[in-house]
């Protein structure tokens, strides 16, 4: 096989067949859908802690979230979920030899601009994220499989939102 | 009977490992069909490459199809899985920031995870800001705290809502879905990049 060949990603509807069964099998095993982000936020209360006991054990917030995920990180489901997803995605990189350091970016911005708006949308994406109650895997993704009305609407307004200023960030990408 | 954590075929701790095993399968999935760049998630928005509307439709329908057949062949009862309970004002609102984010970082946050396994330095810094992004949420609770609660609608269905059942909302959006991939199908002969 050609280098070029072994780079080409799959069918996107294929992708798509996959990706439910991998939904689905979760829904199977576990009850739950797939996430992301509130594996982040599993890791962040931990660190919190680790840096402040005291500052958790006074606030409220951290309160409630540790009586609901007692055992703390290592007995979440979204943090091992994501040590799986960075175990696949280097297999599948891999094997399609695309193990590579690199800052992806618009030839019209710098890569200096690319891992500053990338930091900001990891930002926005990771408050959005808490308030929303879920990020495109577990609200939107997860959310529209169980036809929940809130997966559905935050669908909706992440894709329409990001639509709706692609004009303005269109240096950004094209 | 699943899922089989609720019925207690299986321990907690294979949960876990279940876990981490259905990750390997998301995070290869996702790599393979292009989601660890986030020049090709972007295209979406610029008609270019619509693979995402693509893998995440179709992704959300088989899943949808299969938790369907699975309750009517009796091996899963739909009423111990977790519906996502829809909050309306932070669903929106939550929504939107998630948008703009998008647009601006080029990831979301599974993609991000999924793309610094291969390399991608830029994912790394797009993790650094779901870190602070977190950390913004959880420290400023308090003056969030009323949007987040705001108009609780407990756990409702969009076919319930409507009025129609389960199998019929999912006939509707099968082809909804089907028409949104022509539409795909047609941008990405209309908005070519050869290189990207």
């Amino acid at each position: 096989m050609n280098k070029e060949q072994s780079t080409k990603y799959i069918n996107p509807y294929m992708g798509g067949v996959l990706l439910g069964l991998v939904l689905l099998t979760a829904f199977y095993f576990s009850g739950r859908g797939l996430g992301a982000s509130g594996a982040v936020k599993s890791v962040v209360v931990a660190s919190v802690e680790t840096v402040s006991p005291s500052h958790v054990e006074s606030t409220e917030f951290y309160q409630n979230y540790k009586a609901s995920h007692s055992g703390g990180p290592l007995k979440d489901w979204l943090v091992w979920e994501m040590l799986g997803v960075l175990v696949g995605g280097f297999i599948s990189g891999a094997l399609a030899g695309r193990l590579k350091f690199k800052v992806e970016h618009s030839p019209k911005i710098t890569s200096k601009v690319r891992l500053v708006f990338a930091a900001i949308g990891g930002i926005l994406f990771g408050f959005g994220s808490q308030l929303g109650r879920g990020c495109t895997s577990g609200s939107a993704l997860s959310g529209m499989a169980v036809l929940s009305l809130g997966g559905f609407i935050t669908m909706a307004f992440i894709f329409g939102t990001a639509f709706a200023l692609a004009y303005f960030a269109r240096k950004l990408w094209i | 009977m699943g899922p089989l954590i609720v019925y207690e075929h299986i321990s907690e701790y294979t949960n876990l490992l279940m876990a981490f095993i259905i990750g390997i399968g998301f995070g290869f999935v996702l790599e393979r069909s292009g989601f660890s760049s986030s020049r090709k998630l972007a295209g979406m928005f610029y008609g270019y490459d619509t693979t995402v509307l693509k893998v995440f439709f179709t992704a959300a329908i088989v899943a949808m199809l299969g938790l369907l057949f699975f309750s009517l062949f009796g091996w899963i009862d739909l009423s111990l899985i977790y519906i996502n309970p829809t909050f309306l004002w932070s669903a929106i609102v939550g929504g939107a920031i998630m948008g703009v984010g998008f647009i601006l970082g080029g990831f979301c946050p599974g993609t991000a995870f999924c793309a610094l396994s291969i390399g991608k330095l830029d994912a790394l810094t797009f993790i650094g800001g779901l870190v602070i992004g977190v950390v913004l949420f959880t420290e400023g609770f308090p003056l969030i705290e009323e949007l987040f609660y705001a108009e609780n609608m407990g756990t409702p269905t969009i076919n319930e809502l409507i009025g129609i059942s389960r199998g019929t909302f999912g006939l509707i959006l099968i082809l909804v879905a089907l028409g949104m991939f022509f539409v795909g199908e047609w941008a990405e002969r209309k908005f070519p990049r050869e290189e990207y």
